[in-house]
C-alpha cells in the first residue's frame, strides 16, 4: 500500500512552506495509513453488523478512536525526534486515477501541521467516544452513532492527512456526509430535518468553491497535489488568478467554518446529540477552513487582496458570532455562537499571513479542548436537567453538579483569556498579531486590532452571562417536562471523566504550549520562520488592554446575571438583542438573497418548460381548428407543446449559429 | 452494370452479428417453440447473446489496440477503440437492465402488459391476465435494439446512421407501451415518443440530405475532406450539421429536444426504462463523439457556440426542474437530462481526454441508472385492509400468494411513498443511496471520478465555462438526491408517526401535466384507482397514496436484486479503483478518420 524507498534527498532547509517531503517508509510509516484505516473500518464494522453489534459495538468504536490516536503519537515522537528541517514525510499510498492527463497520487502528509490535528481529533475525539457512551446509553441506535462518530474521524483525518486537494476534498465531502448524518441522528421530526437541510446546504455552497479552485488550479498548474501547486504558485499563474482561486478557497472555508456569509447553519445543526456539537461543531470539523487557509497559505501570500478578504470575513465573523451569543437563550446555541465567533478570530489570524499561522492553530489546538469541553458541560447539564436547554431555566447549579460545574468554569476562565488559563496564550497572541502592521498599512493594525480587542470584552460578557445563568444565581427551574419535580443530580463517572480530562488542558494546555515557544516551534517547517514584528502599541499595553475589557465585560455580567434577578421570560430588549436573537436577520437575509431567487428561477424555469410554449402553440391550435380538435380527440396530452418546443430551440440555435458564423 | 459484393470481414462484426442474430431467432422461437419452453428458450437467448458481444468484443480487443481499428463492410462500419469500448459498455449494461427485465414477483408477474394489443380495462385484458399470459416478445425487440444500439457508434456513413437509429429506435417505441400497470400512461408515452422520434429523425434525414447536397457523399471521411477547407463553408453545410446533430441530440435527451424524456421514462415499464435510460444514451453519446470528431472537425468553431448553447441549457433546465418533481421516475428522467448536459462538456472538450472522460462517464452513468430504475421497479404500492392500518410492511414476506397477487400494486413512485424506506428496507434504501450519491458526484463514488474527467477534460480544452456551469449545477443536484436519501432514511414512512410528512418540497407547485391515472384493474383492487374507462385522458397529477395504500418491497425472483448488487459493487469498485478501466479506456480512444 505504501512506498518502501526512503528518498535519498531530504528537502533543502527552506524558510518559506516547504512543498516536498521526504517519502517516509520503515519504522512507524509502515503502519500509520492505520490511523485512517482503524476508525474506517470500525465504522464498516458497526454499519454491516448491524443489531448483532449492539451490545459491544461502542466499546469497538472508543477502541478504534484510541487507535487512531496512538498510531498518531508515535507518528508524532518519530516526527519529533527529526531535525525541524526534515519534518514532512510524504506516505504514498499508490496511484488513484492514471489515464492519460489525468493522473492522481493518493498520499498522506504528516507534518507539523496535520500531526497536530491528527493528535486534537483522535485526543479529542477519544474523550468524546468515552462520553458518548454514557451520553447515548437509553438510545435504541446508538451503535449507528458510533459507526457515523467512527466515520467522522476517519473522514476528518483523511482531510488533514490528503496530501492533494482531490484527496483533501475526498475527506471534505466526508465529514460533510457524516456531519449531516450526526445532525440528523434525531431527525425524526421536522426542524431537525431542516436543520441538517440547511447545514447541507451551505457546505454545498462552500463545496462549490473548493470544486472552482480546483479547477482553476489543474488549469493552471495542471496538479491538484500540494507539493506541486504550493511549492510557488507565483510562478505559474498570474496574481489575478490566485486571487480568484484564494478567494474560492475562502468561500470553501466559509461554509464548512460557519464563517460570514454562511454561517447560519451552525446554531441550527445544535439539534443533534451534544457529544456531536462538541466534536464536529466545536473542536473538529468547523475548524477545517481555518487548515484549509493554513495549508494554502503559499497561495494566499502571493494574493494579497485575497488576504485582506480572510482578514475582513474572520473580524466581521468574530464580531457577528460575539453579538449573537449576547442575545441567546439557549445554551447550545450561545456556545454555538461563540465557536463562530473564535473561529472568526482564527481566521483572521490566518489571514494575516505567516505571522498569523501558528497562532491560528494555536488558538485552534486550545479552543478545541475549552469548547470541547463546555459543550460536555452543556450536555452534562442537560443530562441533568431532563434536556432543558433555556438558561433562564437554570440558575444556581453549581450546588447540585459540582464536577460540571468546576470543569466548566475552568472552560469559561480559559475563553475569557485569564492568564494563566489556555486562551490567554492563544487569543491574546492573535490580538497582538492583529496589531502588527502588514505591508506597512498602519490603518489595518488600528481597524483589525480595535476589532479584536473589542471582540474579547464582548466574548467576556457573553460566556460569564452563560457562565452565570447557568451555574450562579437563584434556581429558576421548576418542573419536568412530564410535570415531576425537576432534580438536577451530577452525571455519571463515563461522562465526568471526560470533562474533567479537556479541564485539565483547558488549564495548562496553553502554558505548557506556550513555553519557551514550543508550539510556534513546532509547526515552523510548515509555516516558515517569521521575523518579529512590532506591533503599533507596546505588547505590554495590550496585554493590560485586553485584560481590562475582559475584566469589563465580566463584571458587567455578573451584576446582571448574577446578583441581579434573571427574568424567566426573556424581556423584550433593544432592538440589537432582538436582532441577535434571530441571528441578526440572517436568515431572512438569505431567503431575500439566495432562496427567493433560486425559487423564482425554478418557478419560472418549470413554466416556461410547460407553460409558454404550450400557451403560444395553444393560440395556433385556436387558428387551426380541425387540427386542434384532433389533438383534443387523441388526447395524447401536449405532445404538440413538445414537438414545437423542439422545433423553436432548433430554429433560435440555427439562427445564433448562422448569425455567428456570417 | 456488375455489382460486386463487399468483402464482408466477419470476425469485426461479431458483437454486432451476435445480438442481431439472437435477436431474429428470438422471434422465431416465439413461433416455433411451445408455450411451456419458451420463456426459457428466450431467457437463454437473451442472457446469451450480450455474454456472446462480450466475448467477442474480448477477442477484437487486441488487434483494435494496436492496428487502430478497421472499416468493414466496404467502411460503412468502422471497428476502432471507441466502438469496442461502446459496444462492450452497451452489452455489460444490456445485461444488467436484462436481470431487471427478466425479474418478476414472487407471484409470478413480470412488468409487463399480459397483451399488449388488448384494450386497456377491457375483458380481453382481464382473460389474459387471469390465464397468466406472458409476454416474451420483449426479450427479442429488446435484443434488435441493442443490436441497432451497437451498430449506431460504429457508422462510417450517414445513411447507415440513419437506420441504426431506427432500428433502435423501433423496438424502444413498442416496449415503452407495454407496461402492465398504467397502461394509458404507457401507451401514451409510447406516442409521445414515437411521434417525437418520428419528428427528430425527419430532421435527422434532412440534415443528412443537406450534408449530401454539399459534399456530394456520405462517407465520414470524404465528408470532412470536403469541409476540411474553411473557405468552403456554405449555410448549406452549417445547417445541414446542425440538424444531423439534432437528431442525436434527441436521443440522449438534450434541452431543447428533451421534452419526451420525462413522459417516456415515467410510462414505460419500469425495467425498460432503465435500459433506454443508459443505454441509449451510451450509443447516442458514442455517435454524437463520432459525427463531431470525424465528419465536422473543420466546423469545430462553428457548431462551438451550438453545443455551447445545448450543453448549459441542457445542465441548468435539467438541474433546475429536477428540483420540483414529486415522481421519483420523472426526477430521475431529469436527472438524466442533467447527466446529458455535464457529458456534452466532455463532448465539447474535443480531445482525446474528452473521449475517454465520455465514455467512462456514460459507464458509471448507465451502471447507477439500471440500478438505480430496478430499485424503483421494486418499491411497490400496497393496499392495507381497513382493519390493519398499522400492519408492518415487513410482515409481507409470510403473507400468502394469493394475498401479494391482490394486494401489491403498481410501482409507489410519489416521493413521500419514499419516506421511511431506510428504516423498513435498509439495504434496498442503501444501495439507492449510493446510486444517487454517484449521480451527485460525491468522491469515492464512480460518479465523482466520472465528472472529475470530463470537467477536467473541459477545461483542459478550454471549455471552462461549461464545466463551472457543471459545477455548479451539479452541486445544486445534489440537493434533489439528498433530499431523498433524508426522505428514506429520515423521514419516518407516512401512518407510521405522528410526525406530518413531507412530501417534496414545501413551495413547488406541483407539475399538472396530461395524465392518465388508469390501474390495470386487479380483483380487489380500489375501483377509484382504476377509474379511468381507456377513452379520456385525466389531466390530474399521478394518484397521490390515499391511506389505504403503503409503501413495500415486492418479494421477487430476485434477478433484479442481482442486478442492483452488482451495479452498487461496480459504482464503489470503480469509484475506489478507476484506474485499470481508464486505463483500458484511454488505451483505444481514438477514432479512425
Amino acid at each position: 500500500m505504501h512506498s518502501l524507498a526512503l528518498a535519498a534527498t531530504l528537502p533543502a532547509v527552506s524558510p518559506v512552506v516547504n512543498p516536498a517531503g521526504a517519502t517516509a517508509s520503515g519504522g512507524v510509516w509502515s503502519f500509520a495509513w492505520l490511523v485512517v484505516a482503524l476508525p474506517l473500518a470500525s465504522a464498516a464494522v458497526l454499519l454491516l453488523l448491524g443489531r448483532r453489534a449492539d451490545r459491544w459495538g461502542h466499546w469497538l468504536g472508543v477502541l478504534a478512536s484510541t487507535g487512531a490516536f496512538v498510531v498518531g503519537l508515535l507518528a508524532m515522537l518519530e516526527v519529533l525526534g527529526q531535525a525541524a528541517s526534515s519534518r514532512v514525510w510524504d506516505l504514498r499510498l499508490g496511484t488513484w486515477i492514471d489515464a492519460g492527463a489525468l493522473h492522481l497520487d493518493a498520499g498522506l502528509r504528516f507534518d507539523p501541521l496535520s500531526l497536530t490535528f491528527v493528535l486534537l481529533v483522535t485526543f479529542v475525539g477519544t474523550l468524546i467516544h468515552v462520553y458518548s457512551v454514557a451520553y447515548m446509553e437509553h438510545d435504541t441506535d446508538r451503535r449507528r452513532f458510533f459507526a457515523y462518530l467512527n466515520l467522522f474521524v476517519a473522514a476528518m483525518l483523511l482531510l488533514v492527512l490528503a496530501d492533494s486537494f482531490v484527496l483533501l476534498f475526498v475527506g471534505w465531502e466526508g465529514v460533510g456526509l457524516a456531519s449531516y448524518l450526526l445532525i440528523g441522528f434525531w431527525n425524526h421530526n421536522t426542524p431537525y430535518a431542516v436543520a441538517a437541510k440547511k447545514a447541507f446546504v451551505a457546505n454545498r455552497v462552500g463545496d462549490v468553491g473548493l470544486l472552482v479552485a480546483m479547477g482553476l488550479m489543474f488549469a493552471h498548474f495542471g496538479a491538484l497535489d500540494f507539493g506541486t501547486v504550493l511549492a510557488d504558485p507565483a510562478a505559474h499563474a498570474s496574481e489575478g488568478t490566485l486571487t480568484a482561486i484564494g478567494l474560492m478557497l475562502l468561500l470553501a472555508a466559509c461554509g464548512k467554518s460557519a464563517q460570514f456569509p454562511l454561517q447560519s447553519w451552525l446554531g441550527d445543526a445544535m439539534a443533534g446529540p451534544t457529544p456531536v456539537s462538541a466534536l464536529i461543531h466545536a473542536a473538529t470539523m468547523v475548524t477545517a477552513g481555518v487548515y484549509l487557509i493554513v495549508r494554502s497559505g503559499a497561495i494566499f501570500e502571493a494574493a494579497p487582496s485575497a488576504q485582506l478578504v480572510v482578514v475582513v470575513v474572520g473580524a466581521i465573523t468574530l464580531l457577528f458570532g460575539a453579538i449573537v451569543g449576547c442575545a441567546k437563550d439557549d445554551i447550545k446555541k450561545a456556545l454555538a455562537a461563540s465557536t463562530m465567533s473564535q473561529i472568526g478570530y482564527m481566521v483572521l489570524a490566518a489571514g494575516l499571513g505567516p505571522v498569523g499561522y501558528a497562532f491560528a492553530i494555536f488558538h485552534l489546538v486550545t479552543h478545541g479542548f475549552f469548547k470541547a469541553g463546555m459543550f460536555l458541560g452543556a450536555g452534562s447539564v442537560m443530562h441533568g436537567m431532563d434536556d432543558q436547554v433555556d438558561m433562564r431555566r437554570f440558575g444556581g447549579l453549581a450546588r447540585y453538579m459540582k464536577v460540571t460545574w468546576i470543569t466548566f468554569m475552568m472552560g469559561w476562565l480559559a475563553i475569557l483569556g485569564i492568564p494563566p488559563f489556555s486562551g490567554f496564550f492563544s487569543k491574546d497572541k492573535i490580538i497582538e498579531a492583529a496589531f502588527i502592521p502588514t505591508d506597512g498599512a498602519q490603518w489595518r493594525a488600528w481597524v483589525f486590532g480595535t476589532v479584536a480587542l473589542v471582540g474579547a470584552g464582548i466574548t467576556a460578557f457573553y460566556m460569564s452571562r452563560l457562565f452565570f445563568m447557568t451555574f450562579e444565581g437563584e434556581r429558576r427551574w421548576t418542573t419536568r417536562k412530564d410535570g415531576s419535580e425537576q432534580h438536577p443530580h451530577e452525571s455519571p463517572a463515563l461522562m465526568t471523566w471526560p470533562m474533567i480530562v479537556l479541564a485539565v488542558g483547558s488549564v495548562g494546555l496553553g502554558l505548557f504550549l506556550a513555553l519557551g515557544n514550543r508550539f510556534t516551534g513546532w509547526l515552523e517547517p510548515v509555516t516558515g520562520h517569521v521575523e518579529h514584528e512590532e506591533p503599533v502599541l507596546p505588547a505590554g499595553v495590550l496585554i493590560a488592554l485586553t485584560l481590562t475589557v475582559v475584566v469589563v465585560g465580566l463584571v458587567l455580567a455578573w451584576r446582571r446575571y448574577a446578583t441581579a434577578t434573571v427574568p424567566v421570560v426573556p424581556p423584550l430588549g433593544t432592538a440589537l438583542t432582538r436582532a441577535a436573537r434571530v441571528d441578526l436577520y440572517q436568515d431572512a437575509v438569505n431567503d431575500a438573497v439566495l432562496v427567493e431567487p433560486g425559487q423564482h428561477l425554478t418557478r419560472s424555469l418549470v413554466y416556461a418548460d410547460h407553460a409558454v410554449v404550450d400557451g403560444g402553440v395553444k393560440g395556433v391550435t385556436h387558428a387551426t381548428v380541425g387540427l386542434g380538435a384532433l389533438l383534443r380527440r387523441l388526447q395524447t396530452g401536449y405532445v404538440r407543446t413538445y414537438a414545437a418546443t423542439m422545433l423553436g430551440g432548433l430554429v433560435v440555435l440555427l439562427v445564433v449559429v448562422l448569425a455567428v458564423q456570417s | 452494370m456488375s455489382f460486386t459484393a463487399p468483402e464482408i470481414a466477419w470476425g469485426a462484426l461479431s458483437p454486432v452479428v451476435i445480438v442481431l442474430v439472437a435477436g431474429i431467432v428470438g422471434v422465431l422461437v416465439e413461433a416455433f417453440v411451445p408455450d411451456r419452453a419458451r420463456r426459457a428458450a428466450q431467457l437463454v437467448l437473451a442472457f446469451g447473446a450480450p455474454v456472446g458481444a462480450i466475448v467477442a468484443v474480448a477477442a477484437l480487443w487486441d488487434g483494435v489496440s494496436s492496428s487502430g481499428g478497421t472499416d468493414v463492410l466496404d467502411g460503412s462500419l468502422l471497428v476502432d477503440g471507441p466502438t469496442l469500448v461502446i459496444q462492450g459498455v452497451i452489452a455489460v449494461l444490456t445485461l444488467l437492465a436484462l436481470l431487471v427485465v427478466a425479474d418478476r414477483t414472487a407471484t409470478g408477474e413480470d412488468a409487463f402488459a399480459p397483451t399488449a394489443a388488448s384494450i386497456p380495462g377491457s375483458d380481453y385484458e382481464e382473460l389474459a391476465r387471469r390465464k397468466g399470459l406472458t409476454q416474451t416478445e420483449v426479450y427479442p425487440l429488446l435484443l434488435l435494439a441493442t443490436g441497432g444500439m451497437m451498430i449506431l457508434p460504429a457508422t462510417g456513413d450517414l445513411l447507415t446512421l440513419f437506420v441504426a437509429l431506427e432500428v433502435l429506435s423501433l423496438p424502444l417505441y413498442l416496449l415503452t407501451g407495454m407496461a402492465r400497470r398504467r397502461r394509458l400512461l404507457s401507451q401514451e408515452a409510447a406516442l409521445k415518443y414515437f411521434l417525437l422520434g418520428a419528428f427528430a429523425s425527419a430532421l435527422l434525414i434532412f440534415g443528412v440530405a443537406l450534408v449530401y447536397g454539399y459534399s456530394g457523399t456520405l462517407r465520414y471521411s470524404e465528408i470532412a475532406a470536403a469541409t476540411g477547407t474553411p473557405s468552403a463553408l456554405d449555410p448549406l453545410l452549417l445547417v445541414g450539421a446542425v440538424l444531423l446533430l439534432v437528431g442525436l441530440l434527441f436521443k440522449v435527451g438534450a434541452v431543447p429536444f428533451h421534452s419526451w424524456t420525462p413522459d417516456a421514462y415515467q410510462g414505460a415499464p419500469t425495467p425498460i426504462t432503465g435500459f433506454m435510460a443508459a443505454c441509449t444514451k451510451v450509443a447516442a453519446f458514442g455517435a454524437l463523439l463520432r459525427v463531431y470528431y470525424t465528419i465536422f472537425p473543420g466546423l469545430q468553431w462553428d457548431l462551438d457556440v451550438f453545443l455551447w448553447t445545448v450543453a448549459i441549457a441542457t445542465m441548468v433546465v435539467g438541474t433546475v426542474v429536477a428540483l420540483v418533481q414529486t415522481d421519483i421516475k420523472r426526477l430521475l428522467a431529469y436527472s438524466s437530462i442533467a447527466h446529458a448536459g455535464f457529458i456534452l462538456t466532455g463532448v465539447v472538450a474535443l480531445d482525446e481526454a474528452g473521449i475517454s472522460a465520455v465514455l467512462f462517464y456514460l459507464l458509471v452513468y448507465g451502471v447507477a441508472t439500471v440500478g438505480a430504475f430496478g430499485v424503483v421497479w421494486l418499491v411497490r404500492e400496497r393496499t392495507v385492509p381497513q382493519a390493519s392500518t398499522d400492519v408492518a410492511a415487513d410482515e409481507l414476506a409470510e403473507a400468502g400468494d394469493e394475498d401479494l397477487r391482490t394486494s401489491v400494486l403498481g410501482e409507489a413512485t410519489h416521493l413521500s411513498q419514499w419516506a421511511g424506506l431506510g428504516r423498513t428496507h435498509p439495504a434496498l434504501a442503501g444501495a439507492f443511496a449510493l446510486f444517487l450519491l454517484s449521480f451527485a458526484g460525491i468522491p469515492l463514488t464512480a460518479g465523482f471520478i466520472g465528472k472529475f474527467a470530463v470537467f477536467s477534460a473541459a477545461v483542459d480544452g478550454g471549455a471552462w465555462p461549461l464545466a463551472l456551469v457543471g459545477v455548479l449545477s451539479s452541486a445544486a443536484a445534489a440537493f434533489f438526491y439528498v433530499r431523498i436519501i433524508v426522505l428514506m432514511y429520515f423521514t419516518p414512512a407516512p401512518g407510521r408517526d405522528d410526525a406530518a410528512v413531507e412530501p417534496s418540497d414545501e413551495d413547488a407547485a406541483p407539475v399538472v401535466e396530461s395524465r392518465a391515472s388508469d390501474e390495470n384493474a386487479a380483483p380487489g383492487e380500489d375501483v377509484a384507482l382504476a377509474g379511468a374507462d381507456g377513452s379520456s385522458a385525466v389531466a390530474t397529477l399521478v394518484a397521490a397514496p390515499t391511506a389505504t395504500t403503503t409503501t413495500t418491497v415486492v418479494p421477487s425472483e430476485g434477478l433484479a436484486a442481482v442486478a442492483i448488487a452488482v451495479a452498487a459493487v461496480l459504482t464503489v469498485v470503480l469509484g475506489v479503483f478507476p484506474t485499470p478501466v481508464l486505463d483500458l479506456i484511454s488505451d483505444v480512444a481514438r477514432f479512425l478518420p
